[in-house]
């Protein structure tokens, strides 16, 4: 496979030919936030938190689904990108019901982690305070939309993970949700395998293991990463 | 069916042509006043009269003028009856016979006819849509024919680029490049789509030109089809446009009846299938990947582009995705040739443009104009400009995506260009005229709403940003806002404008920045005082 050469921030890089900028990125040791992309899974670049600048571009670019090119110049870090970063995260924060206080997830949150990591200590707009259920019909799991950022982690190791195809979402814009099979109660789903695969993906606590306190909801979410790993790669070691 | 045939249907069609022609308009427009009650009626009342060996009455497609309909034309005496009813029938037939019917008549050389230029409507509101032997009459198919015995798809190619045709769905990205791309794209198998979703308020070109010469895009997408080396087509259409979709279907059987299209065609080794795809009316789905995942079965959102549908689009194969008008426009170009299109318009926007016009202005209907011709033509010569004495403030262009030209500006041209740099966009074609009634932060509203309930849902600043603007927009409007909140709203506006996923979202602040740009007077003079003073940075009490 031809090599390329790029410059990330500034710093020389070498990347393999159909590696994403991420991807490129993370291995010469520059972070780059995420929260809609999953190791394991493919990409849809809906989060808009990986935007980046590439130089003779006027268009910012998701990095998780842009490939890398020879003599590319991308900035991760800009002022611009920065300030975006955070508005995208007051936006989230002011869609849905937060209130970490209370949340399974508290503590090891991706939501929460990206929202310290930006410096976001207050959020400027109007809460919207939607009202959510809870669907806590499954026996082994439990889903809060109020929690839910539609990230679709769920969705995609649902499918192209366990293959089983229960989660989905239905409806538009705000009003889009997570559902199961044809907006069922999940307790009633003939499709959920019970694997758990959703709940390991899912960077907030909107989906959560019942009966597990909140130091134990820590996400498995290497094993998602080894099963894709030991199927594609052939590699079994974790 | 080879070159002999087509001729012999035209002329089969010509020679019974009858000495008077009465074209009633069977569109969706007039319909809905019961021109089909009309059309009946007319042929009752020449049955009645014995004359039906001289008088043929047409059911043809939209004649522009849609606010007057129902319509009906008397050809050649060059006669537009308008608001015709079903009892004015007998009235119309005495009058042919001299005298002067009881119906209330346009001048059909009135500034609104004259000043249009057509292209894309030239068989709307002459040929019958529901027979393709009307079509064929007009040269219908000559096109394809040319197209698949005398040039190479690389020809093809090159007189599109020649013609310097742009795409008329919204972004004008030049057609012949998009072609050359994806003839160029390796790969054994290839589609053609036609967008026909439609989904900007107030726009009803593309369901006028396929209600009235569906055959036109048809053809259109056969020429692409062997430029680009694609076997198979689809035309994406709403649910909300039952006609256009019936007279489709109609319009391919005929075709593969006649062998135009389907296996062979005009026994050629070129194939060429085209099925119907029948969207259920989500705004988003015009946009081209949602619009391909949607053919495909799949919930329809974007997914960010490179890879281009050129490239990878329908099923991962090089997809060539053009708007109704864009298709409607190329047999022309090839029965006249690229010169000839591109003598039309300026020297960056050939050809021409259909808009919608509607909103405060006396002639609502269809209109089709060189590039380049001045709004202030189209709203106060053609338009007839507001009704009732009133002043026109501004004309809406682009629909959700685009802006609004105040009136001073009246004197542009209409093209990407000009349109482009005051804020606006061409877009698809609706052009919606205000007048000094209309409270411009309120129109703001109108399409942040509509941009709000169509976000698709997947990336975050346009589905959550538009909530915020929305809500910031309605508390300006309700005079609860400050400064600061003007403020939030323009940084919302540059923010999803830069981050969104797809056009949709890009695009969705464009009318409240330009209204903000021509209008900010409008805006400010609802703010109420900031109690925390200027340039205060409080942190602000949540509210429920
Ligand atoms: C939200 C959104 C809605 C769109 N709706 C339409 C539409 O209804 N019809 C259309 O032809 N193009 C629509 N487009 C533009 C298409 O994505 C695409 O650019 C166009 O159909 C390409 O055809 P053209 O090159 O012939 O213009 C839309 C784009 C966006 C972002
Ligand atoms: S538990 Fe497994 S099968 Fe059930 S919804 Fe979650 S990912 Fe799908
Ligand atoms: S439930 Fe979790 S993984 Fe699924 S979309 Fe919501 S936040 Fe993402
Ligand atoms: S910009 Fe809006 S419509 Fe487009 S992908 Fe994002 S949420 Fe969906
Ligand atoms: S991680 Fe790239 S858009 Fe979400």
């Amino acid at each position: 496979m031809a090599a390329k050469t790029l410059t990330i921030d500034g710093k020389q890089i070498t990347a393999e030919e159909g590696e994403t900028i991420l991807q490129a990125a993370t291995e010469a040791g520059i972070k780059i936030p995420t929260l809609c992309h999953l190791e394991g899974v493919y990409d849809i670049g809906a989060c808009r938190l990986c935007l980046v600048e590439v130089t003779g571009t006027p268009k910012l670019l998701p990095a998780c689904t842009l490939k890398v090119a020879e003599g590319m110049e991308v900035s991760t870090d800009t002022e611009r990108l920065r300030k975006y970063r955070r508005m995208t995260l007051e936006l989230l924060f002011a869609e849905r019901n937060h209130v970490c206080a209370v949340c399974v997830a508290n503590g090891h949150c991706e939501l929460q982690t990206l929202a310290y990591s930006q410096g976001l200590d207050h959020v400027r707009y109007e809460y919207t305070f939607p009202k959510w259920s809870v669907d806590n019909t499954h026996r082994l799991f439990g889903m809060d939309h109020n929690r839910c950022i539609l990230c679709t982690r769920c969705v995609r190791s649902c499918w192209h993970i366990e293959g089983a195809g229960t989660k989905n979402v239905s409806g538009r814009g705000g009003k889009s949700r997570i559902i199961t099979d044809l907006n069922q109660p999940w307790g009633d789903s003939e499709s959920c395998t019970e694997c758990g695969k959703c709940v390991m993906s899912c960077p907030t606590g909107a989906l959560f293991k019942k009966g597990s306190t909140v130091g134990e909801s820590v996400r498995d979410r290497d094993k998602l990463e080894f099963i894709v790993n030991a199927r594609e790669k052939k590699q079994w070691n974790a | 069916m080879i070159l002999n045939d087509l001729n012999q249907v035209k002329e089969k069609e010509q020679a019974a042509q009858k000495k008077i022609v009465l074209r009633c308009c069977m569109a969706a427009g007039c319909m809905s006043s019961d021109s089909k009650g009309v059309k009946e009626q007319l042929e009752k009342a020449v049955a009645d009269a014995g004359l039906q060996s001289e008088v043929e009455v047409r059911g043809v497609g939209c004649m522009k003028l849609c606010c007057e309909g129902p319509l009906v034309a008397v050809d050649p005496k060059n006669e537009l009856y308008v608001r015709v009813t079903a009892e004015n029938a007998p009235s119309i037939i005495a009058a042919l016979k001299g005298g002067k019917a009881n119906v209330e008549q346009t001048d059909p050389d009135a500034a609104f006819f004259k000043k249009q230029f057509s292209i894309v409507l030239a068989n709307s509101g002459v040929v019958d849509p529901e027979r393709i032997e009307s079509y064929i009459a007009a040269d219908g198919y000559l096109a394809l024919h040319e197209v698949l015995n005398e040039m190479t798809p690389k020809d093809v190619v090159e007189t599109m680029v020649k013609s310097g045709l742009r795409g008329r769905g919204g972004a004008g990205f030049p057609t012949g490049l998009k072609w050359g791309t994806v003839a160029k794209s390796p790969g054994a198998k290839k589609y053609v789509i036609c967008n026909a979703d439609e989904g900007d308020p107030g726009a009803f070109m593309d369901r006028s030109v396929l209600e009235s010469d569906p055959h036109s895009v048809l053809e259109g997408m056969a020429i692409a089809a062997y430029a680009v080396g694609a076997d198979q087509g689809y035309l994406y259409v709403r649910a909300e446009y039952p006609l256009a979709i019936a007279r489709l279907q109609l319009a391919i059987k005929q075709a593969k009846q006649m062998g135009l299209l389907g296996a062979g065609i005009f026994e050629s080794p070129f194939n060429f299938n085209v099925d119907i795809r029948i969207g259920a009316g989500a705004f988003v789905c015009g946009e081209e990947t949602a619009l391909m995942m949607s053919v495909e079965g799949k919930r329809g959102t974007p997914r960010p582009r490179p890879p281009f549908p050129a490239e990878s689009g329908l099923f991962g194969c090089p997809t060539l995705l053009n708007n109704v008008e864009t298709f409607a426009n190329v047999p022309a170009i090839y029965r006249k040739g690229a010169e000839w299109f591109a003598a039309i318009g300026t020297e960056k926007s050939k050809g021409t443009k259909v808009f919608a016009l509607a909103g405060k202005i006396k002639n609502t209907g269809l209109i089709e104009v060189p590039m380049g011709t001045p709004l202030r033509t189209i709203v106060e010569e053609m338009g007839g400009g507001a009704p009732d004495g009133g002043k026109i403030k501004a004309v809406q262009t682009g629909g959700p995506s685009g802006g609004c030209i105040p009136s001073q500006h009246l004197d542009t041209p209409v093209d990407y260009e000009s349109l482009g740099k005051l804020g606006s966009i061409m877009g698809s074609g609706g052009m919606i005229v205000m007048d000094e009634g209309t409270k411009m932060v309120d129109v703001a509203r109108f399409f942040m709403e509509f941009c709000m309930d169509e976000s698709c849902g997947k990336c975050i600043p346009c589905r959550a940003g538009t909530v915020q603007m929305h809500n910031l927009l309605d508390k300006i409007l309700k005079r609860k806002a400050t400064a600061r909140d003007l403020a939030k709203l323009e940084e919302l506006c540059d923010m999803v404008r830069n981050t969104s996923l797809c056009g949709l979202g890009q695009t969705a602040p464009n009318p409240t920045m330009s209204t903000l740009r021509f209008f900010r007077n409008e805006y400010e003079e609802l703010l109420q005082p900031d109690t925390f003073g200027a340039g205060a940075t409080h942190p602000q009490t949540v509210t429920k």
